[in-house]
């Protein structure tokens, strides 16, 4: 296969996240759509690192993976603290920060 | 053979991605990720990178995933009635779209030669644990532990931020919460000037939130 396949679909999978934060509003399903867009730039990142033949590129993807897991810790932490504080679950309504 | 197998698993990435930002509920949304985590892995195997296709499975399909159907389960419930912004159910696909434009047309227009090719001949140890472990540690020790440290922050930070809000007053920074939180079901009222005060070692503190239960 081409690589350039894997670079489309690549960012086609980082569109289709991007666009799921645009339109859903609870939290939950947004972190769900960040991992779309971290797992879409890892795929871009194994494709250029398969087309120069080099394994750098696939450390890169292990530390996004990486990144991804402590991003979902922390939100997922924050989700239960706003569960528990009976806020509703709805960027909308949680626009305002009151420190 | 390898075409056949990129398109199915390119079939169930896109299915897998379009179905977490088109399910209602959010532990299906979380299924359909689970689905789209897969076939990437697929897609990682056939780049030939098996161990970043081995962690995808095990750590992410596997470790991360039960962290959300965990969240879902405790949370639960669909998303609320949807009330969108003005013109956003108009916008936001278009935005989409246009980002898919731009990224198209950055990818392909690049001066990227080696773009229309399958990459060079990889030996047979390409990508494997090994030799990802020696990359790591040799080339690589600094980000290594630098990343090691981020998931130790990490895990303290989701200790302080979900850890034992319902025992008052026993944690640092949970007697913050308590105050406004009025929802445990034996924490007395707490004097607001409070949470002023840095909170030294819970159990000595000198309000009444600190007595046991």
């Amino acid at each position: 296969m081409n690589i350039e396949w894997y670079v489309v679909l690549s960012a086609l999978l980082f569109c289709t996240g991007a666009l799921g934060i645009l339109i859903r509003r609870s939290p939950l399903v947004i972190l769900l759509c960040l991992e779309l867009m971290l797992n879409a730039g890892n795929l871009a990142l194994v494709a250029f690192s398969r087309m120069v033949g080099n394994q750098e590129g696939q450390v890169f993807a292990i530390v996004v993976m990486v990144v991804a897991a402590c991003e979902v810790v922390v939100g997922l932490g924050l989700i239960v603290a706003i569960f528990r504080r009976k806020l509703p679950l709805n960027v909308d309504d949680l626009r305002e920060l009151r420190g | 053979m390898e075409a056949v197998l990129f398109f199915l698993a390119a079939l169930g990435a896109l299915g897998g991605a379009i179905g977490v930002i088109a399910m209602r509920n959010p532990f299906f949304s979380v299924l359909a990720l689970i689905v789209h985590l897969f076939s990437l892995a697929v897609l990682f195997l056939l780049l030939t990178a098996a161990f970043v296709a081995a962690a995808q499975v095990v750590v992410y399909a596997g470790a991360v995933m039960v962290l959300y159907v965990f969240v879902v389960a405790y949370v639960g419930g669909g998303e609320s009635a949807w009330e969108p912004i003005p013109g956003q159910r108009f916008l936001a696909p278009l935005i989409g779209i246009a980002l898919f434009v731009e990224l198209s047309v950055a990818v392909l227009s690049s001066s990227l030669l080696a773009l229309g090719t399958e990459g060079p001949k990889v030996e047979a140890g390409f990508g494997d644990p090994a030799a990802i472990g020696t990359l790591l540690l040799e080339n690589f020790l600094l980000p290594f532990e630098a990343s090691s440290i981020l998931l130790l922050l990490a895990a303290v930070g989701a200790v302080v931020l979900a850890g034992r809000r319902r025992e008052e007053g026993a944690g640092g920074p949970s007697e913050r919460f308590a105050e406004e939180e009025g929802s445990a079901p034996d924490a007395p009222a707490v004097p607001p000037s409070f949470d002023e005060v840095p909170s030294e070692e819970g159990p000595p503190a000198p309000s009444p939130a600190g007595d046991p239960a």
